[in-house]
């Protein structure tokens, strides 16, 4: 299965490459939504509550973008099908599709959070990158999980552009809520990583529990 | 035991019947060929007979599968060519047929031999959308046949070809071949000389011998 899900994630990142459809669109979604908080908010710099809102809120539209593009191709041009009729265990185009979105994410993030930082923080990032950086991969992970589970459920379906941001938001509460909760101490003018480890703690349960329900519920999702 | 066996196949798309009262027995190597005129069924019945759809009612064994609850014995023993290459367009034809070898577990020596079988070993390189629709099905053909399946399921698969390419793709899809083959096709004298085993179709029932299928 390890072999099937880097064959279908080797094609899926050199189809990005070519056709360039995803992370540059999500990149300047993000880029362009914190240009537009940092002129509507008027504000020299945000801290705490607020920032970690901005940055995280930002940063779960932009994946909604990632999510709709996820089983484009394969809708388009019959790579489900394809799948189907190989024998494979389609668990592995559930995980090839999560790493994929997974790591459109970290690629936009190196862009994104270094301007969050120019255009919004007035404390700067720098020192907090270390305790951002977990917050950040485990926040990836469960918009992964979900996104890959959301992203299927979507792609047989007509309003499929209306269905996954409908679908994927609310799914993604928690995630908005433990990455926000971790990431505001981080950007408080009084800094300090209190609770940090529970946040982390909960962000993980999640990943676990969505990673393992999406892979016993994908089977069925493709089923005709 | 015979490769197909259909008694009274039924599907549906919600309240509409694709397919109704299909019966049909192929043996393993012969060739049923599948008539009828637009609407009729004849996509349906090769995406089922693929497993891709689930029959509604009746029954339908393929190559010992009974469909739907042995679907999972299908995959990689079919090959399928229906109206979608099923070949990413962005990326080259020798690339899309890696990427299939990958998934049938197929050793990638194989692409070069069948690229140099179709003709396509000067553009393999190519993306599959700089490509005519004649060299696209070319490569749909090899995207079929790569993994040396038992069933072909064949719709139209001469379309876009021209006389020199048909010929080269025959030992592949055409009776040569020596696979039990279901064929759909609108030439009607052609699909009848190489078939053992004709169902003829009108708006998804079996229709009459002397009854006109495209009016």
């Amino acid at each position: 299965m390890i072999g099937v899900t880097r064959t279908i994630l080797a094609k899926d990142l050199l189809l990005e490459l070519r056709t360039k459809e995803s992370v540059p669109a999500m990149t300047l979604f993000t880029l362009t939504v914190y240009v537009l908080f940092h002129f509507g908010l008027d504000r020299d710099s945000l801290d705490g509550e607020l920032a970690a809102g901005v940055l995280w809120v930002t940063l779960l539209l932009a994946a909604v973008i990632g999510v709709a593009r996820l089983f484009a191709t394969e809708r388009e041009e019959g790579g489900i099908d394809a799948l189907l009729l190989a024998p494979v265990d389609r668990t592995a185009l559930f995980l090839a599709k999560a790493s994929g979105l997974f790591l459109f994410l970290v690629a936009v993030e190196i862009v994104a959070v270094p301007a969050f930082d120019l255009l919004l923080l007035g404390p700067g990032l720098g020192g907090t990158m270390p305790e951002l950086l977990p917050v950040l991969l485990l926040g990836n992970l469960g918009i992964a999980a979900v996104g890959a589970l959301v992203a299927a459920l979507a792609a047989e379906t007509r309003a499929r552009e209306l269905i996954v941001p409908l679908l994927l938001l609310p799914l993604l509460v928690p995630v908005l809520i433990a990455c926000a909760q971790a990431t505001e101490p981080l950007l408080r003018q009084d800094q300090g990583p209190e609770d940090l480890g529970r946040w982390l703690g909960l962000l993980t349960l999640y990943d676990v529990v969505f990673v393992l329900l999406s892979v016993a519920v994908f089977d069925y999702l493709l089923e005709d | 035991m015979a490769a197909i066996e259909l008694d009274g196949l039924e599907r549906r798309y919600g309240e509409r019947v694709a397919l109704a009262g299909v019966t049909a027995r192929v043996e393993a190597g012969q060739t049923l060929a599948v008539l009828g005129g637009n609407g009729a069924g004849k996509t349906t019945l090769l995406r089922v007979l693929a497993g891709l759809l689930r029959p509604h009612a009746g029954a339908a064994r393929v190559l010992d599968a009974k469909l739907p609850d042995e679907r999972w014995k299908l995959p990689g023993r079919v090959g399928y060519l229906g109206h979608e290459p099923l070949l990413y367009r962005e990326l080259s034809g020798r690339e899309n047929l890696h990427y299939h070898a990958r998934l049938h577990g197929v050793a990638v020596r194989r692409v070069p031999e069948l690229l140099a079988v179709i003709g396509m070993d000067r553009r393999a390189d190519d993306p599959v959308r700089e490509l005519s629709r004649g060299m696209v099905q070319r490569l749909a053909v090899a995207r079929a046949v790569l993994h040396e399946p038992d069933l072909l399921l064949l719709d139209e698969p001469r379309a876009n070809l021209d006389p020199a390419a048909a010929e080269l793709l025959e030992p592949l899809i055409g009776r040569a071949s020596g696979r039990t083959r279901v064929l759909v096709s609108h030439d009607v004298s052609g699909t009848l000389a190489e078939s053992d085993v004709v169902l003829r179709l009108k708006q998804g029932r079996p229709a009459a011998e002397d009854e006109d299928l495209y009016r």
